[in-house]
């Protein structure tokens, strides 16, 4: 009992001891969270969108910050752990006063800080998460929520009209991965689609991310019937899924989505294996667009490689978000930057223009990127 | 139970009391805001995990790497139970139906697998805890790979100080019970208690279903406090994560764990300003108090009031001079 | 026809994956028979064995078998060094407190390599040449990388087997398992006998590691960590400190994890394995090899 009471001592008297210090505020900068995942599992997109955050506030800083302020990042990296995103959710809210907070990369963890936002009337914002449920589900809006990219129906429904309409497939293999949601919605999706319009699912395969052995999958499959492959996943497996499918004589068709983009890829899958490969994505590096082609000319210039969709989406987000805070009107807020962010019109992104809808989501087109010999050969928009 | 009420437990309720209402009152009084809450929530929740576990690896001596595993199943459980119900009276029983979930599968899995011996039951309880979690991840009504979201909130500072008093009392009681001493026998020797007439299997299935029982709560609370599980929350590292705890605190000790508990969330806090390298500097961490001292903070002694006072002399002697 | 051409690619695909995971589970049995502990830093020595040759076919240019040798002499030093620093202190300190520091040094390799590389895969570079081609035996399909796999493995098992079975150092590792008090009484020296371990499990996880590599073309910094723990579970399927138990057990689990994958439900994939393991440890605790041996007091 005594030491019960101890420990419970102990506790409130550290408590108190190491939370009473706190930050003084900085009238001259504008300060915005970052609460991404830069260790565990999944710390390759956290650290490539943090990568293209910081790149973008750079730019702003150096051109002079917005309104003559400058914008100030504090980096938290949540481990890959949903509990740990709400604590540094509530953490850059309530102690670094922070006016927004970008991330987490991945759906689950950007969904268990959506009641702290809420609570706190400050606006959380992510580059990556696309699970359909993310700022809207049966109880209306999440009122503090904002995402920048097209949903996981969204893209699965487009790439299951695309197999049927565009390259005139029926029976289609889908190799998702079921360790992430953002895989099993895609598979969803297109799986609904593809019955929808008359194609058929000859099978479904699942691995788990981190695998690197498909081919008891590849030959299970090889004895089937079928003439287009899905992928829903990400390309640390995808590669090595094309690669084995590839050497192991399967020339159909592949389908990805965003997932698929990135120059590792083709690292991992070959050149020579990389024919007749379907993705689709928020940007093509084929594009023109000065703004798309100077953002890879920065990216490559500070960091000594190609950027991927998560470096574009990072880069994307920050901007979104820096131009809600120069457009929010009165006092720089949780609220009137959530406001001004709801309103945000036809902003002008290297991943594309938009406008934010009523469900907080961005209006996007699609683009599918087709790959011959390992290169970006063509890129067309598609729209529903 | 007794030991409880022997001597002066007046004094002790009447302190435990305002412990509670003396936090209460700074929570209302906006001196603890919603950060500090969180980071008590996580300690509370790790103080719960890591007392159990310790009475299974400290005190029974049974090495086991599947608590996450357990957790799960009473997170899953309260929170399915909350998100279809949503009341207050829905969460009390989400955390007991959450807790006896845990406690069955702990009990049916204790019963052929406690015959195994150190590390086998290690690894045979890692192995269970991945296949709780491949269900979980497979399952319909689990949602998945993806989870479950926006669980209600009920788990307040109320709550968490009630299951944290109830749980590490529970445990402090059945140590202190001739069934605890029965425990710490098979620890010492197995063999040589069993020949004193201790049934060694039901000793150490009842600890295990305890434990599971206790790690279930836990589990329950944190579906209830931080909104979001899936089945990744649960994985292996969870589990190494309380064994930390446990043995940082020292095997055999409950104040050891309940400070173990609180010093790894502070040292965890204070990296958290150093994103890049947190892990590796907590890695370090481990790897030197390991070295320097390998029966952890408390050994198997506990913490006590005379210590205090002990200290409090030796402090006022220096004061003097 | 086709039906038994598919099972047997699938029996090659099972001994590929197989051969990796027996050469990881022999460093962790050999390691675990001396001095009782799981050494969960041994799947950090994997991946950085996996880094290594990365670095030398990559930057280095150097071709593949003197990638390989570089692989193994690295992790060979870096098993040492740990040893040297980390364990030697907790010697004889509880076993738990040595487990805790070997989560400790798995972490601190697995971050320390991240921050330096980034958690980003890498591919290795497209082979060329010999070890490039692929040929067709009846119906399927044979790399010739597998092909080395399998050799490079079964070589190095067989080194292994002579040096424990055949000289006075394996011998000593042998005296040292079966009691460190008597076999010091005998004069052998426990401490390098022990270093020797390490030395021979760290430098046979560099050569998976490579090979991996090689054969996958994608490394990450927390690749380790799941095969590793698979590989234990081999070794513990086989008989913990046994070295054919960890082969038989490699062989094993490599081929259930391909015929569950082929030929059930992929999903069910790691479940299976755990819950043979389990089934095996309850009807046989000591593993496929080992004996029971009765307790005494």
């Amino acid at each position: 009992m005594k030491k019960l009471l101890c420990a419970l001592l102990v506790l409130v008297t550290t408590m108190s001891f190491i939370f009473t210090g706190c930050s003084g505020n900085n009238d001259n900068v504008i300060k915005i969270g970052i609460n991404y995942e830069l260790s565990g599992e999944v710390a390759s997109y956290g650290q490539a969108s943090v990568d293209g955050i910081k790149l973008a506030v750079e730019e702003i800083n150096k051109a002079g910050g917005i309104n003559g302020k400058l914008i100030e990042l504090v980096e938290y990296d949540n481990k890959s752990d949903k509990a740990e995103a709400t604590t540094l959710a509530t953490k850059l809210m309530t102690r670094n006063k922070v006016v927004a907070v970008l991330g987490p990369a991945t759906s689950g963890a950007f969904k268990a800080t959506i009641p702290v936002a809420n609570e706190n009337k400050i606006p959380v914002i992510s580059g990556s998460a696309t699970a359909d449920d993310v700022t809207v589900d049966a109880n209306g809006v999440k009122e503090y929520a904002f995402r920048i990219c097209f949903n996981d129906s969204y893209q699965g429904i487009a790439m299951g009209q695309y197999a049927l309409n565009n390259l005139s497939k029926t029976k289609a293999v889908i190799i998702m991965d079921s360790s992430s949601d953002y895989a099993k919605g895609l598979a969803k999706n297109f799986n609904e689609a593809f019955k929808a319009g008359g194609g058929s699912i000859a099978a479904e395969e699942a691995y788990v991310a981190g695998d690197t052995d498909f081919n008891a999958i590849i030959t299970k499959i090889k004895g089937l019937d079928f003439d287009v492959i899905f992928i829903p996943g990400y390309y640390q497996e995808a590669g090595l899924i094309i690669k084995q499918a590839r050497e192991q004589g399967i020339d159909v068709p592949i389908l990805g989505a965003d997932g698929f983009d990135s120059p590792v890829l083709l690292e991992l899958a070959g050149a020579s294996n990389l024919n007749d490969i379907y993705f689709s994505n928020h940007y093509s590096s084929l594009d023109k667009d000065p703004s798309v082609q100077s953002f890879i000319s920065a990216f490559k210039a500070e960091f000594n490689k190609e950027p991927n969709a998560f470096n574009a989406l990072g880069y994307d987000l920050a901007k979104f978000v820096i131009a809600g805070i120069a457009n929010a009107e009165g006092e720089v807020t949780g609220e009137s930057v959530k406001t001004a962010l709801a309103d945000t019109k036809d902003f002008v992104g290297v991943t594309g223009s938009f406008s934010i809808d009523e469900n907080h989501n961005p209006v996007k087109a699609i683009v599918v990127i087709q790959l011959t010999d390992g290169v970006q050969s063509s890129s067309e928009r598609v729209s529903q | 139970m007794a030991g409880f009420f022997k001597k002066s437990w007046a004094v002790k309720l009447v302190s435990l009391a305002s412990v509670f209402i003396l936090v209460q009152l700074l929570i209302s009084a906006g001196f603890i805001d919603s950060y500090i809450q969180a980071t008590i929530a996580t300690i509370c929740i790790n103080i719960i995990l890591a007392v159990s576990l310790n009475l299974i690896t400290g005190f029974t001596g049974q090495f086991s790497l599947g608590h996450a595993g357990f957790m799960s199943i009473g997170a899953y459980v309260c929170a399915i139970i909350t998100l279809r119900i949503g009341t207050t009276g829905s969460f009390i029983l989400g955390v007991f139906a959450g807790a006896i979930a845990a406690a069955l599968v702990g009990f049916l899995v204790g019963l052929p697998t406690l015959r195994l011996k150190g590390d086998y039951l290690a690894i045979a309880t890692l192995g269970l805890s991945e296949i709780i979690r491949i269900i979980f991840t497979n399952l319909k009504i689990t949602n998945g790979a993806a989870g479950l979201s926006y669980i209600p909130r009920f788990v307040n500072w109320f709550w968490i100080f009630i299951f944290t008093v109830g749980t590490v009392l529970l445990i402090v009681n059945y140590i202190k019970s001739s069934h605890g001493r029965a425990c710490i026998a098979i620890r010492e020797d197995e063999i040589a208690s069993e020949a004193m007439g201790i049934n060694s299997t039901r000793y150490k299935v009842t600890v295990f279903t305890i434990g599971a029982f206790c790690a279930g709560i836990a589990g329950a609370l944190y579906a209830s406090y931080f909104y979001d599980i899936a089945p990744k929350t649960f994985g292996f590292l969870k589990s190494i994560d309380v064994l930390v705890i446990v043995v940082f605190g020292g095997l055999g000790s409950i104040s050891g764990s309940i400070l173990a508990a609180i010093v790894l969330a502070l040292i965890s806090t204070f990296l958290q300003s150093f994103s890049e390298i947190r892990m590796i500097l907590y890695a370090l961490m481990l790897i030197i108090i390991m070295i320097f001292r390998p029966q952890g903070l408390m050994g198997s002694k506990e913490l006590s009031l005379s210590l205090f006072k002990k200290a409090g002399k030796l402090f006022s002697k220096k004061e003097r001079v | 026809m086709i039906k038994i051409e598919q099972f047997l690619q699938q029996v090659f695909n099972g001994i590929t994956l197989g051969s990796i995971y027996a050469l990881v589970a022999l460093g962790y049995t050999m390691v675990y028979g001396i001095i009782k502990l799981i050494n969960f830093a041994h799947g950090g020595i994997y991946m950085i064995g996996a880094y290594v040759g990365y670095f030398c076919m990559t930057f280095l240019k150097i071709g593949f078998f003197p990638s390989l040798l570089s692989a193994m002499t690295i992790c060979t030093l870096l098993g040492v060094t740990i040893e040297k620093i980390a364990y030697k202190p907790l010697r004889n300190a509880t076993r738990i407190a040595a487990l805790i520091t070997a989560i400790g040094v798995s972490l601190f390799i697995e971050y320390g390599t991240m921050f330096f590389v980034k958690a980003d895969v890498r591919s290795y570079p497209a082979l060329t040449g010999l070890l490039a081609q692929k040929f067709a035996v009846g119906g399927f399909n044979v790399s010739m990388l597998q092909v080395l796999i399998l050799v490079i493995t079964v070589a190095l098992m067989f080194l292994l087997q002579i040096t424990v079975k055949k000289t006075r150092i394996g011998k000593a590792m042998r005296a040292v398992s079966l009691d460190k008090d008597a076999a010091e009484l005998m004069g052998i020296n426990v401490n390098s006998t022990i270093t020797f371990t390490f030395a021979i499990g760290s430098a046979l996880a560099g050569a998976a590691g490579v090979l991996v590599g090689i054969y996958y073309t994608s490394i990450n910094p927390l690749m380790g960590t799941m095969p590793g723990l698979k590989a234990f579970i081999a070794a513990v399927f086989g008989g913990i400190g046994l070295i054919p138990g960890a082969m038989i057990g490699g062989y094993f689990i490599g081929m259930v994890e391909v015929m569950v994958s082929g030929y059930g439900n992929s999903m069910y994939r790691d479940a299976v394995v755990f819950g043979i393991l389990i089934l095996v440890l309850i009807v046989k605790p000591a593993g496929l090899l080992g004996k029971n041996t009765r307790e005494k007091v």
